[in-house]
């Protein structure tokens, strides 16, 4: 779903863009001009890291493998199963995570379903956030659009939501300065700033959009998301062909829900990613048919774009493999395995719009391998 | 404990804060700050028998909105006298303040009702409304949503009521510049502003019959702020053994509420400065935006009842504003005062008016003017 243009053309592109711009000093670590892709490839096969994650990723990876094994796709799954689950043995949670950032770091490339984060204090710090940080995968893209067939509150959406992925808000810096005050950090800046609004912009470019929208709460906190809309108004400037706008967050959400057919690509700091990806998520069906990824300089992850653990549905056979399949194709994409991915997502589209197989979030009854099976069949007639 | 009433006085508080704390930081941990209701009212009546209220009729459609509230009160017989105060913001020793008599009258008053304010822009004012949270440090603001009859959205039957904490958070303002170009801001959470809002969130949940009070964080990232938050929350909740107490993650709360608004409707949310602000303006939007919603600002010495809209400079003064969301807040007032019967009997009658879609003005698909409307809600109580 990386647009038809493919994320090759995107890089050209952006490859091209960069040139263009022989800015001195400070620019070195903001630019996306090495942000190139060498996977892994042995022989006629991509290897690709695969990492379930806890709640009903085991199911939906499942499913995955079964149909892009039935498509005969050039990928040979590394699968590290790494759970944020309390598994009772200490420590193994830590190296099933450091493994798994090894493996990416060797394949280049993943599909990650997601890990869950305790809440209590001793807990672990949250691995997908670990991830991010420890790959430098930092932007994140969520594509929200209303699915044919599937009708739900409101329609025409075609959204997509870049969140910047390592620092803001979680930069998971707090301490207590005395008992009962709690002082938590917020980081941004200008370099990785700079970064996601020219990875924006470029996106936005190579696909086919017309609207950038920064969203920002500039007015409440003037120096730190005052630096992202500035940075973002300045890089706007070197996209002439591009609209640009800004709106303050809850402005956005509230326009989010009443009109969302206003937006085309916003850009923004990390936690209102993580709000805004939710918001849109629930316009177009739930975070079981939204895809995304994050994007780095070495290393692309593939996960479903909100981020849902869905422990509560685990096991249960129920779970919507949509998110993760469509992940996946994006992948493929990326690999510049078109055909492959054009044939698996035309099958999962298929599918939800003849309406007869669908799984439970969608108002179905189909089961997570019924709904897999119907996919199947659907590519055998294509 | 010297500090235990001491929330009431802000400046007070700063003094007393820091002696206490570094002695007796064991005692701190279970210490509560309040052994009485969270923002009473103790307003008293006049001579003649009403309630004084201080009323900022502000700028743009204020006056118009206002004068429509004024007229559906008279209506309705409430014991409420107006004492119309300015708000000009002027700057002493450097800082953006109120006008003297202002706050002297909103301190008498205990309650004020504050039409929109337009915040005059590059003239180094702070902006009004947080100014006026400051001056009278109104640590909770309130947003209640619910769906209009008359007014159709793609979401029906929205009835969410969100409590927002006021004072710090990611709100509070410390912020700097480390080197060029990178910027650390400080999300500042206490234990004492938390309690405060919380057990208001339980105090109003019991007021409105609520049975459910819901805590919206994001702990799992920030597991030392917006787990103190939570931790307090889980303190508070043994107080009020009756109310149902449970916390969501916000990612959760954002996407069940947009998928369903409905499973919200008999819960209170309560959630610290940002997630408030976020989350409030998105049910404004699930029902309609900003002119249908009522929005109170809580504090333990007064209380300001607002409408959160803007000044809509553009068709002020020709009749067209539509004074709902002013008209709510003003009922959140009555109720605030304890006069709900006329808070029921004027809201009634203004959701009466507004379904049956006859005298609905220009932002609702409808032709009548502001007095029009008035005149409506008026001719049914």
């Amino acid at each position: 779903m990386l647009s038809r243009n493919s994320a090759r053309a995107a890089q050209r592109l952006v490859r091209a863009a960069a040139h263009q711009q022989p800015h001195a000093a400070a620019r070195s670590y903001a630019t996306i001009q090495s942000d190139m892709f060498k996977p892994t490839k042995f022989g006629s096969k991509y290897t690709v890291s695969l990492i379930p994650g806890d709640g009903i990723g085991t199911e939906v990876a499942e499913s995955v493998k079964t149909i892009f094994k039935a498509d005969n796709v050039p990928i040979d799954w590394e699968q590290i199963d790494v759970s944020g689950v309390d598994s009772g043995t200490p420590g193994s949670a830590e190296a099933a995570f450091r493994e798994s950032v090894a493996s990416l770091k060797r394949n280049k490339l993943g599909l990650k379903g997601i890990l869950h984060t305790p809440i209590s204090r001793s807990g672990h710090q949250s691995f997908n956030v670990a991830m991010r940080q420890e790959l430098d995968i930092y932007a994140s893209i969520c594509l929200i659009k209303n699915i044919p067939g599937y009708d739900t509150r409101h329609k025409n959406i075609d959204l997509c939501i870049i969140r910047e992925n390592t620092e803001g808000e979680y930069s998971g810096l707090e301490h207590q300065s005395v008992p009962g005050v709690v002082e938590s950090l917020k980081i941004i800046t200008r370099a990785k700033s700079e970064r996601i609004a020219k990875f924006a912009f470029s996106f936005a470019l190579a696909n086919g959009r017309k609207k950038v929208t920064c969203i920002h709460k500039a007015n409440i906190m003037k120096l730190a998301d005052g630096l992202f809309r500035n940075t973002c108004a300045s890089v706007a400037k070197e996209y002439p062909t591009l609209e640009y706008n800004d709106m303050i967050v809850d402005n956005a959400s509230m326009q989010c829900v009443s009109k969302p057919q206003q937006f085309d690509v916003m850009v923004m700091p990390n936690l209102y990613g993580g709000i805004l990806s939710n918001i849109g998520a629930a316009l177009v069906g739930g975070p079981g048919i939204v895809p995304g990824c994050n994007m780095g300089r070495d290393v692309a992850v593939f996960e479903p774009g909100c981020r849902h653990v869905g422990l509560d549905i685990k096991g249960k056979d129920q779970a919507n493999p949509t998110a993760l399949l469509l992940s996946g194709s994006m992948l493929l994409r990326h690999l510049g395995l078109d055909d492959h991915a054009n044939r698996i997502s035309k099958a999962v589209y298929d599918v939800i719009a003849e309406g007869k197989s669908r799984t439970r979030d969608m108002g179905g009854e189909a089961t997570t391998h019924e709904f897999t099976r119907a996919i199947l069949n659907k590519m055998e007639t294509l | 404990m010297l500090a235990i009433r001491s929330v009431s006085a802000p400046m007070r508080r700063q003094c007393v804060r820091a002696a206490p704390r570094a002695a007796a930081t064991l005692s701190f941990q279970n210490r509560r700050f309040y052994s009485d209701k969270v923002a009473k009212f103790t307003g008293q009546k006049d001579a003649s028998g009403n309630f004084p209220v201080s009323i900022i009729e502000g700028d743009g459609i204020g006056p118009e909105i206002s004068q429509a509230v004024k007229d559906i009160f008279a209506a309705a017989k409430a014991p409420v006298s107006w004492e119309p105060v300015d708000v000009t913001p002027m700057l002493i020793d450097g800082k953006t303040t109120i006008p003297p008599a202002t706050i002297e009258s909103i301190e008498r008053n205990k309650v004020a009702l504050k039409g929109p304010l337009a915040t005059p822009i590059g003239k180094g004012h702070v902006s009004l409304n947080l100014t006026l949270r400051r001056t009278f440090n109104l640590f909770a603001n309130l947003r209640p949503c619910r769906s209009v009859a008359g007014y159709k959205t793609p979401y029906d039957g929205v009835d969410t009521v969100l409590i927002r904490e006021n004072t710090e958070g990611e709100y509070s303002g410390i912020e700097h510049v480390v080197v060029d170009g990178v910027v650390q801001s400080i999300k500042l959470i206490t234990r004492e502003a938390s309690e405060r809002v919380l057990r208001f969130a339980f105090q109003h949940a019991t007021e409105i019959g609520r049975k459910k009070v819901r805590v919206v964080h994001k702990a799992t990232i920030m597991k030392m702020s917006d787990g103190l938050f939570l931790k307090v929350a889980n303190d508070v909740a043994k107080d009020f053994p009756h109310i149902e107490f449970d916390a969501e993650l916000l990612d959760n709360t954002c996407l069940k509420m947009v998928t369903d608004p409905l499973p919200y409707n008999d819960k209170v949310l309560v959630m610290p400065n940002l997630y408030g602000d976020i989350l409030s303006d998105m049910c404004a939007g699930l029902i309609g935006g900003l002119g249908l919603t009522p929005s109170g600002n809580i504090g333990d010495q007064c209380s300001i009842f607002e409408a959160v809209h803007g000044s809509a400079p553009d068709i002020a003064g020709q009749g067209k504003a539509n004074p709902t969301a002013l008209l709510l807040s003003s009922m959140m007032m009555l109720r605030h005062m304890g006069l709900t019967e006329y808070a029921n009997r004027i809201e009634k009658a203004a959701f009466d008016t507004l379904a049956e879609g006859k005298a609905l003005t220009g932002d609702l698909g409808g032709k009548a003017s502001t007095t029009d409307y008035a005149q409506a809600i008026i001719s049914r109580l």
